[in-house]
């Protein structure tokens, strides 16, 4: 209405978790290079649980280990909780500046669990805190703490060979969970995994998310993008399609 | 990341791949081992020729009637008595500097006392001579101004010549004969031991100068004044290379040599033999110290190629610190205090087989061994260098690795 004034054309007050504009990142394998990310455009407000799929070579990979800091794109900008990670004419973080915001802001969750074999689990989970530079004593008490919120604080002291894969893998959200990230990444985390097993990890996944955090899921397993709020369907280097949906509750 | 978390990741590394770890660190332990068990002998050998030598007086200069060899055919050996008591009395009272001269006059003989007798050799010496060699006396007493003035028939006997004439009783006043005269026994010298040729120094015995001339048969009959050696004792600091320019153009001008003639004497400082002893043990350590560098290298190089095999296995764990945040300084800094940490441990182990070593060659063999401490300071730190060193590179590849692929590897 006229009469009304305007709606003053600010940012909302709390900007999205994660604002990708036109990113682009090519490879070159031999003669040909290959577009593995090609124009991507995506907003994720923060608290959503994102599912990420695609068959492979599709660029989810490569969209994972963008939004992840572990690489930087060809064009494009990536503004991860309102910091331009990435920006336009290769602007952006350094190379220690991009380790930094992998250790605070964001937690990996891999496949293959990637936990060092000859340390316990504690070790194990205490390892983002050593980069960060937190004492010893409080990287006890938080290690513990992340193992409590994974249910494995009574197995803190085993090495992941006395473990089984399910509790690797929640070994390794602890990990990931340590240093308090807003964003979790997750790369085929229940690839690894029996059905069964998967199942609680997705259920695990939706806790962590009811309680706030942020996750993006790498899947190509459409019975897991089924517990995601949303999912990013990917192809040839490009999202072709976004849909939000109702999630189903794991556990 | 801290030094300590880096410390911990790498003895946790090095305990992950026991065996290997130990055979790496072999070549850097057998290296310091080595520098420090030999450095430690050569240093307890050395020790214990420069205390010989300081028991000779580095501040003395021999001075010798012609040998055969720079007399040549023109005069035979010694045949020219040219070196006299009043060469002596010139040096001390021409040359600056000079404390004391002493002429001797030597002789191989046999000495009786009662049913026994033994082979020494015999000095003629004056009272200075004793001062200027620093003999000192254990029993009775030395040789006087008196009894050189007088030339009395006194003898004191050196420590091996009591042993084997007295056994274990006290000769002193007791009569002991050379050739057909007899002598008494006024003093017994203080041990000496051997030299640094290894000759027996206690087996001598000392009568005065004017004594020996006057009782010794056959004793240069042709010129009474002549000596076979003198020592010359300077003041402690003086130019002992000038010193001796200066005696020998004093003893030439006495002696009458024309220019182009060969000295009719020989001299020899004391510090020289010292100095040829010193730059023999420079060139011991110089070799010491190429094995040293050799074996060091060698064990560098099994750190480096070991590093380079670690670096490929865990390059899985390399991405994955560098994904949660490890800086590429950290992955640098983490290696490299792993082979620092390999080679140092190896160091620990060679200083502790090193002591020992020469620990056991001490009790074993009886050889002096003299633990030097900036041996042990410099084979550490130089381990710690070639840790360092030959690290960098394995640690430089590690921390270049792509992330991405890392996490990849199989």
């Amino acid at each position: 209405m006229a009469s009304e004034p305007a709606e003053p054309q600010v940012a909302p007050l709390i900007a999205p978790l994660i604002t990708v504009e036109r990113l682009t990142r090519h490879y070159r394998m031999g003669p040909q290079i290959v577009h593995a990310l090609d124009d991507v455009s995506v907003v994720i407000q923060r608290g959503e649980f994102v599912a990420v799929m695609g068959p492979s070579g599709s660029g989810k990979s490569t969209f994972m280990t963008l939004l992840g800091c572990l690489d930087r794109p060809d064009s494009g900008t990536y503004r991860l909780d309102g910091q331009e990670v990435a920006g336009q004419e290769g602007a952006g973080l350094s190379s220690d500046a991009l380790a930094a915001v992998r250790n605070r802001s964001i937690g990996f969750v891999f496949q293959s669990f990637n936990l060092l074999p000859r340390q316990t689990a504690l070790d194990n989970v205490m390892l983002p805190m050593v980069y960060a530079g937190v004492g010893h004593a409080q990287r006890i008490e938080r290690a513990l703490a992340a193992l409590d919120a994974v249910g494995l604080r009574e197995r803190a002291r085993h090495r992941p060979s006395q473990l089984s894969g399910g509790q690797q893998q929640r070994v390794a959200i602890a990990r990931a969970l340590v240093n308090d990230p807003l964003l979790l990444l997750a790369d085929e985390p229940t690839g690894a995994l029996d059905s069964a097993t998967s199942l609680e990890i997705i259920g695990l996944f939706q806790r962590l998310n009811r309680r706030g955090i942020t996750i993006v899921l790498v899947t190509h397993e459409p019975e897991v993008a089924r517990f995601a709020g949303r999912v990013l369907h990917f192809r040839d280097g490009r999202l072709i399609d976004d849909v939000n949906q109702t999630p189903e509750v794991a556990a | 990341m801290t030094a300590w978390d880096a410390l911990r990741a790498a003895l946790d590394s090095l305990r992950a791949n026991p065996l290997r770890s130990a055979l790496t660190m072999l070549g850097i332990v057998i290296g310091v081992a080595a520098v420090i068990a030999m450095v430690a002998v050569g240093a307890g050998a050395r020790d214990q020729v420069l205390r010989q030598i300081a028991s000779l007086g580095t501040n003395l200069i021999m001075v010798g009637q012609g040998s055969i060899a720079r007399g040549g055919v023109k005069l035979g050996a010694g045949t020219a008595s040219s070196l006299t008591e009043d060469d002596a009395l010139a040096v001390l009272s021409e040359i600056p500097g000079v404390v004391v001269t002493a002429p001797s006059v030597r002789w191989g003989l046999q000495i009786v006392a009662g049913n026994q007798n033994w082979g020494t050799v015999l000095f003629g010496i004056t009272p200075d001579y004793m001062d200027a060699r620093d003999w000192s006396v254990a029993m009775g007493r030395g040789l006087s101004d008196e009894d050189a003035a007088q030339a009395n028939k006194v003898v004191v006997l050196g420590q091996t010549v009591v042993r084997n004439l007295f056994g274990g009783g006290d000769p002193i006043g007791e009569p002991v004969r050379v050739f057909s005269t007899p002598l008494t026994v006024v003093g017994v010298l203080a041990e000496k031991g051997q030299n640094t040729q290894g000759q027996d120094q206690d087996d001598v015995i000392f009568v005065p100068l004017s004594t020996a001339k006057r009782n010794i048969p056959g004793m240069a009959k042709s010129n009474p004044r002549f000596i076979h050696t003198m020592v010359v004792k300077m003041r402690d600091g003086t130019d002992m290379a000038e010193a001796q320019a200066q005696i020998r153009d004093l003893l030439r001008q006495r002696h009458r040599l024309v220019a182009g003639q060969d000295d009719d004497f020989w001299m020899r400082d004391l510090s020289e033999v010292s100095a040829t002893r010193d730059a023999s043990s420079r060139a011991l350590s110089f070799l010491l110290a190429a094995v040293a560098a050799v074996s060091l290298l060698v064990g560098g190089i099994g750190i480096m190629n070991i590093m380079l095999v670690s670096v490929t296995e865990r390059t899985r764990e390399i991405g994955l610190r560098l994904a949660i945040g490890a800086r590429r300084r950290d992955i640098l800094v983490q290696f490299l205090i792993e082979s620092t940490t390999l080679s140092l441990i190896g160091a620990a182990i060679g200083v502790a087989l090193g002591i020992g070593t020469a620990m056991g060659v001490a009790t074993l063999a009886g050889w002096p061994t003299l633990i030097q401490i900036d041996s042990v300071v410099l084979a550490v730190v130089v381990s710690g260098i070639v840790g360092v060193f030959f690290g960098l590179y394995p640690a430089r590849r590690a921390a270049r690795l792509n992330p991405i692929e890392a996490l990849r590897h199989e």
